[in-house]
């Protein structure tokens, strides 16, 4: 997998790691017992310090998801892509159906993303969880 | 590789006739850092350079470097040091500076495979002259022969200027991978901070010849605060520990440094390049510790 860095985004790096990292895992790109790229490699692509590069991996062991094989790298333990696919399917086409709808009603990318990104804050506020 | 200190400079200054290139100056690169020397042209960057590689030797306090000093008894084994000017023969092919480098460098732990390989991986050939080369070649060509040595610390003066911002990324990124691999320690000093940011984990500021900041990047980022807030504001965004502040039409903005956060006012963690600026623009300068002029 290669990390996409973005520097002014305000996000810090490692973080940046750490989220694309986790979305691979999401998406089923990383699997157990896959390696993650060497920090030679990120910092090969990247130009990133090496000890953000480490400094994300150890906040994914931290979590469980990786683990540090001495010589060997860092491999995965643990996916992150929910089983429940039909469901998942269900939800899809219905966002599908509403992303046809919002747009059918002119809304921009940047109108969609804000008007999704207010709801789903509002809704885990509600439930008193945090996202 | 354990931690510990790799350069040390303690109360050093250093005269031109009448001039302090640099003055008081107290800093210490950890090992395994890849530190960034930054400050405006003049500051001192350069000297603490010819200091630390023994090219020059202090007026007043002491260099140590890999627990040498490199005023007495030259540059130390461990140390290697790329001028500014990326002081290549131009006139040479790239295998005859290869093997200048492997004799220069013969009592040492030159690694002539290795050198061969970052060549090769810079996309240049072994028959090329070296004043034909890209400015971008040439600069990856001068760090091969640079990490030939093995250095457990690599002092690179300017190692990115004058390059193309693709040539930038690309030394840049041989750098840190080689870092990565062998824990060597990096100083290097740029005026571009764009190219330093998310690259270097260690920062020593010099201006007016005098360290202003020295530390890690992280904690030097997360005790400052960048703030936005009405011009108008009868709240004094922390008195005393101000570091800048400029006011356009209604809106202030400041650096802050240890303080509380006034009313009124929007914080953030400050960019590397809000902090370094912010230091920059201090006015007045202030003279550190007790010199005597």
């Amino acid at each position: 997998m290669e990390f996409r860095i973005e520097r002014r985004s305000g996000v810090p790096t490692y973080l940046q790691i750490v989220a694309q990292t986790k979305q691979a895992l999401r998406l089923g790109a990383l699997q157990p017992g896959d390696r993650l790229p060497t920090a030679k490699d990120v910092v090969s692509r990247t130009a990133v310090n090496p000890n953000t590069v480490l400094k994300a991996y150890r906040e994914l062991e931290r979590e469980g998801l990786v683990e540090p094989r001495p010589g060997l790298g860092t491999f995965v333990l643990r996916s992150l892509a929910r089983p429940g696919s039909e469901v998942d399917a269900q939800l899809r086409t219905d966002l599908e159906q509403w992303m046809r709808r919002a747009t059918a009603a002119g809304l921009e990318h940047e109108d969609i993303d804000a008007l999704v990104a207010d709801v789903r804050d509002r809704h885990f506020r509600r439930d008193g969880r945090d996202g | 590789m354990g931690e510990g200190v790799v350069l040390r400079f303690d109360g050093v200054g250093k005269r031109f006739r009448r001039r302090w290139a640099l003055r008081d100056c107290a800093l210490e690169l950890p090992r395994g850092r890849i530190a960034a020397l930054v400050g405006p042209n003049g500051a001192g960057k350069t000297t603490a350079f010819m200091l630390a590689s023994g090219l020059m030797r202090p007026t007043s306090g002491r260099v140590d470097v890999l627990g040498v000093d490199p005023g007495r008894s030259g540059m130390a084994a461990g140390a290697s040091f790329v001028a500014q000017d990326k002081p290549l023969y131009r006139a040479l092919r790239v295998d005859e500076m290869l093997r200048a480098g492997a004799v220069l460098n013969a009592r040492g732990r030159w690694d002539t495979p290795y050198v061969l390989r970052l060549v090769d991986e810079a996309g240049v050939g072994l028959g090329e002259r070296v004043g034909e080369l890209s400015p971008g070649q040439r600069a990856r060509v001068a760090l091969a022969l640079a990490l030939g040595r093995r250095p457990d610390l690599l002092l690179l003066d300017e190692p990115l200027a004058e390059l193309d911002p693709l040539a930038r990324k690309q030394v840049m990124a041989t750098l840190l991978a080689e870092a990565a691999e062998t824990g060597t320690t990096v100083l290097l000093s740029s005026h571009v901070i764009a190219d330093l940011e998310d690259s270097c984990d260690y920062l020593v500021l010099l201006r007016d010849g005098r360290v202003r900041l020295c530390g890690e990047v992280e904690e030097l980022l997360a005790a400052h605060r960048h703030l936005t807030g009405p011009a108008d504001s009868a709240a004094d965004p922390g008195a005393g520990h101000v570091v800048h502040r400029s006011t356009v039409g209604r809106q202030t903005t400041a650096l802050i440094r240890d303080t509380e956060v006034p009313p009124g006012f929007r914080a953030v963690t400050p960019t590397l390049d809000d902090l370094v600026l912010g230091y920059l623009q201090q006015e007045p300068a202030p003279t550190s510790t007790g010199s005597a002029a």
